[in-house]
């Protein structure tokens, strides 16, 4: 899995699950203040990460997630190890 | 609807009380006990001899691994956990000034620590169905305090802050958190007291009476019904007027 498909896929779940629109989304974009996403919301995209791509976030790392990106890198680095 | 439901503390008093009247609605039941399996499985039993559908579940609900485990054990058998009832409760009464550190931390984790630990396993599931009930029995202790009992109405009084706060949290997604705070019911818990001590307590009821299991069950059976859809982070008092 590249990083590519990771954020293919959290892009679909922005789009489908949370309704942001697709043009919103970008690497930088935080989650709360730029995509209006609540911070339940961004629990919630968390949890549909671990299950699409069945890796494990825990709570103090998932805190540390703010942007778009940032989650990206978090995948990415549970796939890895 | 029939949904699964899991109600901690299940094989006895109230909590018993819980999961017979869950599954005479159709629900299939998770009965959760601690040690006393003999009274899980004679729980199972009778829900099975009324119709119903009920597995027992052994778990300690103050271990974070064993509620965890729990939650995968009844997800694996009956399905995502659609209604919680949080009762597993113990006492360790004394006074405050001759309570040790033990009967202190024992009472807050088994009673308070469990229903944070139960609520959150419960609601990734609940927020993936956009649908879920918290219920979880707190104690008129916890209102109106009770000499003798301060680590329980503690616990007690800390579920309502809890749901209160769990209910904001989540609120948006279709999932109410409520609580049920019975006051003086004839289970094991209060069956130790003497009989002198308990024709006391009911003459300060304006029922007159001790109240039982079914009559709190049947508010918890309000909460986790349809009929309860615009209802929470209330705490519904069944304690037949003793706090009036």
């Amino acid at each position: 899995m590249d990083r590519a498909e990771i954020e293919s896929k959290l892009n679909d779940l922005l789009v489908d699950e949370l309704g942001i629109e697709r043009d919103a989304i970008a690497q930088d974009a935080k989650f709360e203040e730029d995509l209006d996403v609540d911070s339940l919301g961004v629990v919630e995209l968390l949890m549909a990460l671990e299950d699409n791509f069945g890796v494990k976030i825990p709570d103090e790392e998932a805190e540390q997630i703010t942007t778009v990106g940032e989650a990206v890198d978090l995948v990415e680095k549970k796939l890895a190890s | 609807m029939n949904r699964v439901a899991l109600v901690t503390g299940g094989s006895r008093g109230i909590g018993r009380a819980v999961a017979e009247l869950l599954a005479t609605k159709g629900h299939r039941v998770a009965v959760n006990y601690a040690a006393n399996q003999a009274a899980a499985d004679a729980a199972v039993e009778a829900i099975a001899a009324a119709g119903g559908s009920a597995i027992a579940v052994q778990a300690d609900v103050g271990d974070p691994e064993a509620v965890s485990d729990m939650f995968a054990m009844v997800g694996e058998r009956l399905g995502p956990v659609e209604i919680l009832v949080n009762n597993a409760g113990i006492t360790r009464d004394g006074l405050v000034l001759r309570m040790g550190v033990e009967a202190w931390d024992t009472v807050i984790e088994t009673n308070l620590r469990s229903v944070y630990l139960a609520s959150k396993a419960a609601l990734r599931d609940m927020l993936r169905a956009r649908w879920g009930r918290i219920i979880s029995i707190s104690s008129i202790s916890g209102i109106t305090g009770n000499p003798g009992q301060s680590n329980y109405a503690a616990s007690k009084a800390g579920i309502i802050g809890f749901t209160k706060s769990v209910a904001r949290e989540v609120g948006s997604r279709g999932i109410t958190v409520n609580a049920v705070a019975p006051g003086f019911i004839e289970t094991d818990m209060t069956g130790a007291l003497g009989e002198e001590i308990k024709s006391a307590v009911a003459e300060r009821v304006a029922l007159g009476r001790l109240g039982q299991p079914e009559e709190v069950a049947a508010a918890v059976g309000y909460l986790a019904s349809d009929d309860a859809s615009y209802v929470t982070g209330h705490t519904l008092v069944v304690d037949g007027g003793i706090a009036l």
